[in-house]
């Protein structure tokens, strides 16, 4: 085992990123002594995006996520929308899409605007009723100015299921499919925060997309074998993920990828990967072959999944890489570490 | 070492242009490119400067200078006996 | 939205894009390679975007087994030599509000990178450019200093910022590079097997490539200018292949529609008129004479070097062993070793801790090597 600390023993940026130094903090340090679960349970050492238990002859998921974003209102939604389609979608990442109910807390800085945060309030419960569910519980914390930056808000969720899908179930020859145009939420945070500039159609995705996913579970609900958001570390961090938890290789088609114009050009302007960009309103779902056209067709239907385009195939070679074909050649695809930076080389 | 991106532009205020990268604007420094630009020109932008105006026309210059090349390999590759083997072995590969 | 019309008009605009036009491109650059009846012919590129391209694209994969394309010494960010980062992280400690390329961010100095600073609460911004930091410091009255990095074409750009004027509180803290200079040292490195040079596009936009004729004449090694999409390397390269085959010592301009024999003579005297060449080491390969670009006499006001006490040695008594003389990034950069022949890599140096320049760069050999135990480059698609 690798140690997954700095030399001088601290966490950084990057083991929040979502990547490989995360899953590594996750297991070298939260999963140490972690207690034991009846049989069955899908748990944190599942590192899924929730956990499952069993109850009677249904699932029982659970998911918490905590939100800290700056700035809290950027092009297309602000941290209470994206609290509340996280939360919501990762319990529909594990096949349970309709969610029970919500719970929010919040931790605020001192001197933080009351307007916006009852704008955020307000965005809270539109985006709820967007997905079918309510927040039921919450925590308010107020702290001394500086101590934290802005605002905090973490929001759990629980939903029943009567099948619970991983984000490992992939086989050779599955197919990949993602439900629209990849690094929206990343690139328009990026462009609008870093006063790049930059002039473009930005905006983020973030919205629930339990209906969507579950409209496709209903038209393939055994041939959907693997279902994961590609937040944090975007497409590239999703997919090595399955990849490895599933033990299969998966080859991308990169030209067969949905990507907005503006979000390529300013991904080409800045250096960056847009396959690293996180997306906050997308699913990648690995299906069985014979079902791929029947769930794309379903998804095209949606009003979120228009864009929505069979990328990539699992193999049996290279389990754990995930191979990017360019037309030109192919590649494996980098999987990122930490904070999308601007470069100039 | 320095990423440069072609845009076109858009319009001109002075030492700035505005130019249009397929998909996201960005306003763009003229103190050192080499020429005057007008709207509808090229530029190659690096670090919010355009290092160079690109005239329509060179872009067609570009393609025909490969041209040119592939043209001639080919022809010096006719002379070669075993050129045929090798294209054909070389698209086996590609269709690996 | 169509993104795949949008596509389409980026090939058909600038992008050189077509993948079956690569493939005709790479069969020749296959063809002329063989010809040469020997293996391996080697080449280098010297440009971090060349390899970035190369990288981004699977290119590696569409060239010949037969080819050896050496990445070079041409990231300038991965070059930075540890004291000038120290300078930085130095200045982030005094207080001083430091801007920089994001590149630089995660680049080790003796003790720690300005990401390192950052987390220790110095301010530091990641900008897109100079522009960017004269804004930011038109609106603080805070002290500020821009980490100027990057080769010729980007020194131009602060060039011509510092001639337009800095506000009062910003000032620059050169580590700027020129290229030529390095040139020079990797084709005058005993054992090199480099037969000639891809040199780089965007940088020969502001030189012109009449700078690399003296250097064919004396190293008797052809120099091609090549671009940045991938039909313009394929180009480039088998250019390049065609000249060693002939044995033509000479300049080719394969990149027109950027490059001239003369250059940007505006901006060649922004350049000139602000910094002078001056000896220094570039992490991991050598000291390289005129290899560094600082800032003229007549521009002290704007020199943070000169502005500011930074005492090196308040760093450097803390600092670690000096791992880098036993970094060998200068023999992987120049072709004649490879990673897992060096006695750091793997366990002194890694990602996270990098010692030398091929660690530091995400597109790195020995980067690379160390994420996936070789080449990213597979072969083509189906």
């Amino acid at each position: 085992m690798t140690t997954i600390l700095g030399r001088d023993g601290t966490i950084s940026l990057k083991h929040g990123a979502g990547g490989r130094a995360m899953r590594e903090l996750i297991r070298d340090v939260f999963l140490q002594g972690e207690q034991a679960l009846p049989e069955g349970t899908i748990g944190l050492d599942a590192m899924d995006d929730g956990a499952a238990l069993r109850v009677g002859g249904e699932w029982l998921v659970m998911t918490t996520d905590s939100y800290v974003i700056s700035p809290p209102f950027f092009p297309g939604g602000d941290i209470g929308g994206l609290a509340v389609s996280g939360t919501v979608n990762d319990l529909a990442m594990m096949g349970a899409t309709q969610p029970l109910a919500l719970t929010c807390a919040v931790i605020i800085e001192e001197g933080f605007s009351r307007s916006d945060l009852e704008q955020i309030q307000r965005s809270l419960h539109a985006t709820c009723r967007k997905a079918g569910t309510a927040i039921v519980t919450g925590d308010t914390k107020v702290m001394r100015r500086g101590e934290i930056d802005g605002i905090v808000i973490n929001t759990a969720g629980i939903a029943l299921t009567k099948r619970v899908v991983t984000d490992r179930g992939l086989k050779p020859g599955d197919s990949i499919i993602v439900t629209g145009t990849m690094g929206d939420h990343g690139l328009a945070v990026m462009a609008y925060r870093n006063a790049m500039g930059l002039e473009g159609a930005f905006s983020s995705d973030a919205a629930p997309i339990n209906a969507l996913v579950r409209a496709a579970l209903e038209c393939a609900p055994e041939e959907i074998v693997a279902l994961k958001d590609p937040t944090r570390g975007g497409l590239s961090s999703a997919l090595h993920e399955m990849a490895e938890k599933s033990g299969v290789g998966i080859v991308i088609q990169e030209h067969d990828i949905p990507i907005r114009d503006a979000v390529r050009a300013a991904s080409e302007l800045l250096g960056i990967d847009p396959l690293h960009a996180a997306n906050e309103g997308k699913a990648v779902i690995g299906v069985r072959p014979e079902a791929a056209e029947r769930v794309l067709a379903v998804l095209r239907r949606t009003a979120l999944g228009a864009d929505a385009a069979i990328v990539g195939t699992c193999v049996s070679e290279r389990p754990g890489y995930v191979v990017l074909d360019t037309g030109f050649g192919r590649r494996l695809l980098v999987e990122p570490e930490g904070e999308l930076l601007p470069r100039i080389c | 070492m320095c990423l440069g991106v072609p845009g076109e532009v858009v319009s001109v205020d002075g030492n700035t242009a505005t130019v249009d990268f397929f998909g996201v604007r960005r306003q763009v420094r003229l103190d050192i490119v080499d020429e005057p630009v007008k709207p509808g020109d090229y530029v190659m932008n690096h670090v919010g400067f355009a290092i160079r105006r690109i005239a329509p026309e060179e872009i067609g210059e570009t393609i025909a200078l490969y041209e040119l090349l592939l043209r001639t390999a080919a022809e010096e590759d006719l002379m070669a006996a075993d050129v045929r083997g090798e294209i054909g072995a070389m698209e086996g590969e590609h269709s690996a | 939205m169509n993104i795949l019309r949008n596509r389409d008009e980026l090939g058909a605009h600038l992008r050189f894009q077509e993948p079956g036009k690569a493939r005709e491109m790479a069969a020749t650059l296959a063809r002329v390679t063989r010809s040469i009846g020997r293996e391996p012919v080697s080449v280098m590129h010297v440009c971090g975007s060349h390899e970035q391209a190369i990288a981004r694209y699977g290119l590696r994969a569409a060239f010949p087994r037969e080819l050896d394309v050496i990445m070079g010494p041409g990231c300038p960010v991965c070059v930075t030599d540890v004291p000038e980062v120290d300078e930085a992280v130095l200045l982030a400690a005094q207080g001083v509000r430091v801007f920089t390329y994001g590149d630089m961010l995660r680049v080790p100095g003796s003790v720690k990178s300005l990401a390192d600073a950052k987390a220790e609460g110095s301010t530091v911004d990641v900008v897109y450019g100079i522009g960017q930091a004269v804004q930011i410091a038109r609106e603080t009255r805070e002290e500020c200093v821009f980490f100027a990095s990057g080769f010729e074409t980007t020194a131009v750009a602060t060039a011509a910022v510092i001639l337009a004027g800095l506000p009062q509180n910003l000032s620059v803290l050169s580590a700027h590079k020129y290229i030529p200079p390095v040139m020079e040292i990797v084709a005058e490195m005993p054992q090199t097997r480099i037969e000639g040079f891809l040199a780089a596009g965007h940088a020969a936009a502001i030189t012109g490539f009449g700078i690399f004729e003296r250097f064919t004449e004396r190293h008797k090694l052809p120099v091609v200018v090549a671009g940045f999409e991938p039909l313009d390397i394929l180009a480039g390269l088998i250019r390049l292949v065609e000249l060693i085959r002939e044995r033509r010592a000479e300049v080719a301009n394969m990149y027109p529609r950027c490059v001239t024999r003369e250059g940007n003579r505006q901006a060649q005297e922004a350049l000139w008129s602000v910094f002078r060449p001056i000896g220094g080491r570039w992490r991991g390969i050598a000291h390289v004479p005129n290899g560094n670009l600082r800032l003229r006499d007549q521009f002290a006001h704007v020199d943070a070097r000169r502005r500011f006490q930074i005492d090196l040695h308040q760093l450097w008594d803390h600092a670690p062993a000096n791992l880098t003389q036993n970094c060998i990034c200068g023999d992987i950069m120049a072709g004649i070793a490879s990673p897992t022949g060096c006695s750091l890599y793997g366990n002194r140096c890694d990602p996270d801790h990098p010692v030398g320049a091929c660690m530091v760069s995400s597109e790195g050999t020995c980067r690379i090597w160390h994420q996936y135990g070789g080449h990213l480059d597979l072969g083509y698609g189906s």
